[in-house]
């Protein structure tokens, strides 16, 4: 399946991913107002030092801890998109205590959200890729 | 590969998240053999950590499911509801129900999870209104106890008596939790954190009585130890809880806190496995074998032990006790083991008035660690702990600071965010 790949020697760090993918959720059409002004909650964040920088998004594992320790059996797959059901979530942050990647953190509202590949907002593939200037984000097959 | 086979007769006593990944385990493997579970509560496989939300108004009945309501027809499963099975055979491959039905196995798994522990209280006869609050029934029983007036007294500031406080604090008068220990949460806590975990409850109403026991109750009081008295309306039992070992004990096999088991899932007993509460394996933080009674536990062993009953081939040697868990908005998680400074420990603290990081470590490995108040990405920390990544392989003054994998090798990193993980 496609997923989500970051070249770290391309990345800028110039953060806009976190802005393309907070904007995409926000299910508003007007990328000001969705963000202007407010703390945004993206679902991929930049990480990194002085030397290098990375965004950081869920790998959708082949075999992720983050359902299995889902004390709400709120995180499923499918067809290899691993996603939270935000109705069953109750924000007690097990699957942030288990991901290995450090790629999950919650929403506004303290319950969990997590990059879904833009497939079912308004985007259709992943805004952070679309988005990202120097290509150091890629949405392919491997 | 899947494969059937027919003739295997799997039997699963239990019917929580282990009895679930076991099913699914088995489901792996084997389409085919029957699956029989022996389920003692009346209800479908719930979410139990979820009670305390339940009653918070953060979850219902429907949503708490813990997976979907055709769960059990889609994976080919017969559940006998409100059975508790009394003996296990182990020569005969049979397991004997309480209402006298025996049912054959080929392969048996023990997940039958832990009892809440009450001590012989004098005077607890005498209370009207009392509940553990391990079980959609207890959270029921309790629902329909308190109102808005109510005084409640919780026995025991474990993670099921505070879980159960933050639960109620918006249904009832007035909360007081007490325990014998000096601070709250003491088995993940040490008193810092618990200090600051306790004053944040504090902060919303509940009132504590540590280091301090009953000595007996008397209708709707209750006599410390201390001295003191508290007055009550409902009496909520959270002292700790017992692995249900006596069925694999009575067959003869090996038991000590829970029911022991290999990395396979295997109990000494030739074709029983056993997982979850009930069980004991080994915790690799610690290098000893510990129940480690946690839901993620429950999962990966009760799907090792689902694969292996079906033939297939999986083995589990990665538990570590970790817990994350908030408390009216508050998060903390811990994870692993700390040791003494004698026996090698080391440890670095960060400490100020809204937050604590202790990171555990010894021998070149992060053997642990507790997070109170400010717990992002905490998931690097514990893959290192389970993993046991040497700290000489990562830039650990870096992870001192945050979890972040920038603190890795550039290979690690291309494998983790440019490979199929």
């Amino acid at each position: 399946m496609k997923r989500v790949y970051v070249k770290e020697e391309w990345c800028l760090g110039c953060h806009l991913c976190e802005y393309n993918c907070a904007f995409a959720n926000s299910g508003q059409k007007d990328m000001i107002t969705a963000l202007k002004g407010k703390p945004i909650y993206p679902r991929i964040h930049v990480e990194g030092d002085e030397k290098i920088t990375y965004a950081v998004s869920c790998r959708h594992c082949t075999d992720p801890m983050c359902i299995k320790s889902c004390i709400a059996g709120a995180i499923s797959k499918v067809d290899g998109v691993v996603k939270v059901d935000q109705n069953k979530c109750v924000g007690c942050l097990t699957c942030v205590l288990v991901c290995p990647y450090g790629a999950l953190a919650p929403s506004e509202s303290g319950i969990m959200q997590k990059c879904e590949l833009c497939l079912e907002n308004t985007c259709g593939s992943p805004a952070c890729v679309k988005g990202c200037p120097n290509r150091a984000i890629v949405y392919e097959e491997r | 590969m899947k494969r059937g086979n027919a003739m295997e007769k799997y039997v699963i006593i239990g019917n929580g998240v282990a009895a679930a990944a076991c099913i699914e385990g088995i489901r792996s493997v084997d389409s085919e053999g029957s699956i029989t579970v022996v389920s003692q509560e009346k209800h479908h496989v719930y979410c139990r950590p979820l009670i305390s939300y339940l009653l918070e108004g953060k979850t219902d009945k429907e949503r708490m499911l813990y997976r979907p309501a055709d769960f059990y027809e889609k994976n080919g499963c017969s559940v006998l509801y409100g059975k508790t099975a009394v003996k296990i055979d182990k020569d005969a491959k049979k397991v004997s129900l309480d209402d006298g039905q025996v049912i054959d196995y080929t392969k048996l798994c023990v997940a039958t999870g832990s009892s809440p522990f009450v001590p012989p209280f004098t005077g607890l006869d005498t209370v009207e209104k009392k509940c553990s609050f391990m079980t959609l029934d207890d959270a029921d029983t309790l629902a329909a106890a308190v109102n808005s007036e109510s005084k409640v007294l919780i026995v025991g500031a474990g993670l099921i008596g505070l879980k159960c406080a933050e639960g109620i604090q918006d249904r009832v008068g007035s909360i007081t939790v007490c325990d014998l220990a000096d601070r709250v949460l003491s088995s993940i806590l040490d008193a810092q954190s618990a200090g600051l975990v306790q004053s944040h409850l504090e902060s919303k109403g509940v009132s504590f009585l540590l280091s301090d026991s009953v000595e007996r109750f008397d209708v709707n009081k209750a006599y410390m130890k201390s001295g003191k008295e508290v007055d009550f309306d409902v009496l909520v039992l959270a002292i700790g809880v017992r692995a249900n070992i006596g069925l694999v004990k009575d067959a003869g096999g090996e038991t000590n806190r829970g029911i022991v088991i290999n990395d396979n899932m295997q109990t000494s007993l030739a074709d029983i496995y056993a997982v979850g509460d009930c069980a004991e394996g080994n915790d690799i933080s610690f290098g000893q074998r510990r129940v480690l009674a946690l839901l993620p536990n429950a999962y990966f062993q009760g799907q090792c032990a689902g694969v292996n009953m079906a033939g297939g081939e999986k083995v589990f040697d990665k538990a570590i006790p970790m817990n994350s868990i908030g408390f009216f908005g508050f998060h903390m998680m811990t994870a692993g083991s700390s040791f003494k400074p004698e026996d090698g420990g080391q440890v670095y603290e960060e400490i100020d008035e809204k937050h604590i990081k202790k990171l555990f470590y010894r021998n070149d490995t992060l053997t642990g660690f507790m997070l109170v108040g400010e717990t992002c990405r905490a998931g690097i920390y514990t893959a290192m702990i389970r993993e046991k990544t040497p700290l000489s392989s990562v830039n650990f003054d870096m992870l001192k600071e945050t979890p972040t994998s920038a603190a890795f090798s550039q290979e690690t990193r291309r494998k983790m965010f440019g490979g199929v993980v």
